[in-house]
């Protein structure tokens, strides 16, 4: 559908939505639609970030499709959403680049850095790959400047992409500046504490919606373990970061350590959550999602799903010779997730933040 | 008396003698059925719509009226008996079967407690719509959320539900039911039974029938919920000899958009800004007093006085300094920046849209305008006068929306006893033919409405019913 259309077709179902306001008491969506009388593309973006997809709303919609005022609203929301994270992607080329952006592209794209690395490391060692002796020493591989330079520039090219996403995504949906948040502490305890527990997710205390009259709390408790999986994972990085320029501890650290916990742990967490994750889409009700995006998806749980999988084999094969090929796997996997996390799935975490930071701010001002 | 307009073999199972069939999936019938099942009957419902059209009007519906003696997570305040029992006879002028309707009132109480064991979920009364928290429990996410809860339920209950099966004649003989037959996908199916409910609605979306009654004038009504409610049951029900409840004239008609589908445009399509301007008809002529109460006290009149008006057609027109106090409609409103262009655009005669809004606007008296109470705006020396809430129409934009007459639900029905059981013409109870929901609504509301009191006599006359066929079954 293009854009203009796709807007439209968003402006149609919300003045249906607006003039019906059944669904007020599901999630914030319909009480934050009630505050405006027409929808521009901005409110439309807004409302699309605001909502969680728990799929309530098509069920109970006596004007879904066959009805002739085709009311789908998790689908058109998904729809402006995924449009979304391409108009607010930085560099602009770049997000229309991955605007296809899918399950192939990502892990192509991790198999030619891998390849990449591998030739790197093949023509610095002499056509052989470096056989550290049984004390995993992962900077024998590649070395730790390397490591800090290719990844430190990558990791602030990532964070740079999607500060300034998230900075135009902000502005955009016109907020007050960033500097009044200070001031709205209660507003950005309220988002923070709904993004973080997933509460719109469950709206109106029940469970997730995978099907007509069918919940359950599977798809909340994989992405809880997803997403503290990951946090885990980044705890651990930055802890053996802090453990080696501050105190000069070399890694391999003791399977004891908390960095090597903190992975383990978060390692766990992501591969339990991405696999739960990926179950429940494909049992949940098509009619529920935006098929266009099951690429964009499958990309980002196939690559994090990826480097959780090699990172954790690398910490059990840590002492045996295919440590070397295997660390380049992971460091490869690694490097696609992060250039490509400001163009897919990820940002969906910013955004809804964003969005939920703005609904606590208007109904807290009501 | 036998009534049977197809005698085609029979097919299958169809010929499974169940205790009781359910005629029509709406609120009433799922509210029947599981009542039925749980009283150890089996059950067969049979629902004329395909499965996403299930559910009947009830599928448009969004609350309850719900009697209850102290404030809950549903519900603010009280509302007892007697005060449930003086709106309801305001509305009808007194015009009801007070123990039928003290029955339903008293039912109503454990109403909420009862539907929640089938799924259903409710609104909290923190943020209630409409100020009607205090009278009506919401159900959370509206009708079609209600029935996909009693679908669920009915499956889990081991209640056969059969769609796209429409009852075309019944099997009736000196007042005892004894089978029904359906037309399925064509094939056509013998229902056979101890006991039915007839729980079909009126006959609303019957156009041929509409036009019976009010000539030609039918063809302009908009039909605001199922097309499945044709009154077949109802007629069928007659014609064996039932008694009838309610003129076959009245119905309950809103004005609607003009611009809403022939049917099933429900809630989304009621226009709440004619107390705000001024209504005129196709000639360009006012015709009716638009501020003579508050609108949810008037609402319900202006279906038939649009419906008396030349080609069933009139025209609500506001200016910008209203354009912010109604809720916003499906359809945009004709817009121009003079009542001249507005006229063009609604096809009305500019010289008389724009005479009658001069004399309109010289004829509005100074006030201060609150359409929160009955304010002192109005006007003097017009007829009609508008009596509230009279701004001058002068600041474009105007505003325009056309209205149509927008058919709610029609009050014939069939006239029923304490245990829900339909009266025949000679006064006797039909002996294992029971009632529910809008096809005996008539009952207790011969004229007028109160938001909600059709689900509730819908649910507890659906579950007395079920309760009563499936202990006939059980004889």
């Amino acid at each position: 559908m293009p854009a203009d259309e796709l807007i439209r077709h968003g402006q149609h179902v919300m003045t249906v939505c607006n003039a019906c306001r059944y669904c007020e008491q599901y999630c914030p969506v319909f009480p934050a639609m009630e505050q405006r009388l027409t929808f521009a593309t901005a409110d439309l973006t807004y409302l699309a970030n605001l909502c969680h997809n728990c799929g309530e709303c098509l069920y109970a919609c006596q004007y879904a499709p066959p009805h002739e005022f085709g009311i789908d609203v998790p689908r058109t929301l998904a729809k402006i959403r995924a449009r979304s994270y391409e108009d607010y992607g930085w560099p602009p080329f770049l997000a229309v680049a991955f605007r296809r952006h899918n399950l192939l592209t990502g892990t192509g794209l991790a198999a030619g850095l891998i390849a990449l690395m591998f030739a790197a490391t093949l023509v610095g060692n002499g056509g052989t790959l470096p056989r550290p002796a049984g004390d995993s020493d992962f900077y024998a591989v590649v070395p730790h400047d390397v490591m800090v330079v290719l990844f430190g520039g990558v990791f602030l090219f990532a964070l740079t992409a999607l500060w300034i996403g998230a900075v135009r995504f902000w502005r955009d949906l016109d907020m007050e500046g960033v500097a009044t948040l200070a001031r709205d502490f209660r507003a950005l305890g309220r988002a923070l504490r709904d993004a973080l527990t997933l509460r719109h997710l469950h709206g109106s205390g029940a469970d997730c919606t995978s099907a007509e009259e069918t919940r359950t709390p599977w798809r909340r408790w994989f992405h809880h373990c997803t997403f503290y999986g990951f946090l885990s994972c980044f705890a651990s990085t930055s802890v053996a970061a802090i453990y080696h320029t501050v105190f000069g501890w070399q890694a391999p650290y003791a399977y004891t350590s908390l960095p090597v916990l903190l992975g383990t742990a978060g390692g766990a967490g992501l591969l339990v959550g991405l696999a739960g994750l990926l179950m429940e889409r494909r049992r949940r009700d098509p009619a529920l999602g935006d098929p266009a995006q099951d690429g964009l998806d499958q990309s980002f749980i196939a690559l994090l799903f990826l480097a959780a999988l090699t990172g954790l084999l690398l910490l059990v094969l840590r002492e045996r010779a295919v440590m070397s090929a295997l660390l380049i796997v992971h460091l490869g996997v690694v490097l696609a997730l992060f250039l490509t996390l400001p163009y897919g799935k990820f940002v969906h975490g910013i955004y809804r933040t964003a969005a939920l930071v703005k609904y606590a701010r208007e109904s807290l001002r009501v | 008396m036998t009534h049977i307009i197809d005698a085609m073999p029979l097919v299958g199972d169809e010929q499974e003698l169940y205790d009781v069939a359910v005629l029509g999936g709406g609120n009433a019938g799922l509210c029947a059925a599981p009542a039925a099942r749980e009283a150890g009957a089996s059950v067969v419902v049979l629902e004329s719509a395909p499965r996403h059209y299930r559910g009947g009007n009830s599928r448009h519906t969004r609350n309850l009226r719900c009697m209850h003696a102290g404030p809950s997570q549903l519900l603010t305040e009280s509302y007892a008996e007697d005060e449930f029992l003086s709106d309801l006879l305001r509305v009808t002028g007194n015009n009801t079967d007070e123990g039928l309707a003290r029955l339903v009132i008293r039912g109503s109480a454990g109403c909420p407690e009862w539907m929640r064991r089938f799924g259903v979920r409710f609104q909290s009364s923190l943020r209630g719509t409409l100020h009607l928290d205090r009278t009506n429990a919401f159900f959370l996410g509206g009708g079609k959320a209600l029935m996909n809860s009693y679908y669920a339920a009915a499956e889990r209950l081991g209640i056969r539900v059969m769609y796209d099966t429409e009852v075309v004649g019944l099997d009736v003989l000196d007042g005892r039911f004894r089978g029904a037959t359906a037309l399925a996908g064509g094939r056509s199916l013998a229902i056979r039974a101890k006991a039915a409910v007839i729980a079909a609605g009126g006959f609303e979306s019957n156009l041929d029938w509409l036009r019976e009654v009010w000539g030609e004038a039918a063809d302009n009504f908009i039909i605001r919920g199922t097309p499945y409610n044709t009154g077949t049951l109802l007629r069928l029900m007659l014609d064996a000899g039932a008694q009838s409840v309610g003129n076959e004239r009245d119905c309950h008609a809103i004005a609607v958009d003009a611009r809403a589908p022939k049917f099933d445009g429900g809630i989304v399509t009621r226009l709440d800004c004619v107390s705000l301007g001024i209504v005129v008809n196709k000639h360009g002529e006012r015709f009716y007093d638009e501020g003579e109460d508050f609108w949810p006290k008037r609402y319900a009149i202006w279906g038939s006085l649009v419906a008396r008006q030349p080609d069933q057609i009139a025209f609500s027109i506001v200016d910008a300094k209203t354009a912010d106090k109604f809720m916003p409609s499906v359809f945009p409103p004709m817009a121009a920046n003079s009542i001249r262009g507005l006229a063009l655009l609604l096809n009305l005669l500019p010289d008389t849209l724009d005479a009658t809004v001069a004399a309109f606007n010289a004829a509005v008296r100074p006030g201060r305008f609150d359409h929160a109470v009955l304010d002192d705006c109005r006007t003097d020396g017009l007829t009609p006068e508008k009596t509230h809430w009279a701004q001058r129409i002068d600041s474009p934009p105007f505003w325009g929306y056309p209205l149509r007459p927008g058919i709610t639900f029609t009050y014939l029905g069939l006239k029923v006893d304490e245990r829900a059981q339909v009266l025949m013409r000679g006064g006797e109870p039909a002996r294992n033919i029971y009632a529910a929901g809008e096809v005996m609504a008539g009952n207790i509301l011969r004229k007028g409405y109160i938001a909600g009191v059709g689900m509730t006599i819908g649910t507890v006359f659906g579950r007395l019913a079920g309760e009563e066929a499936a202990r006939h079954a059980s004889r």
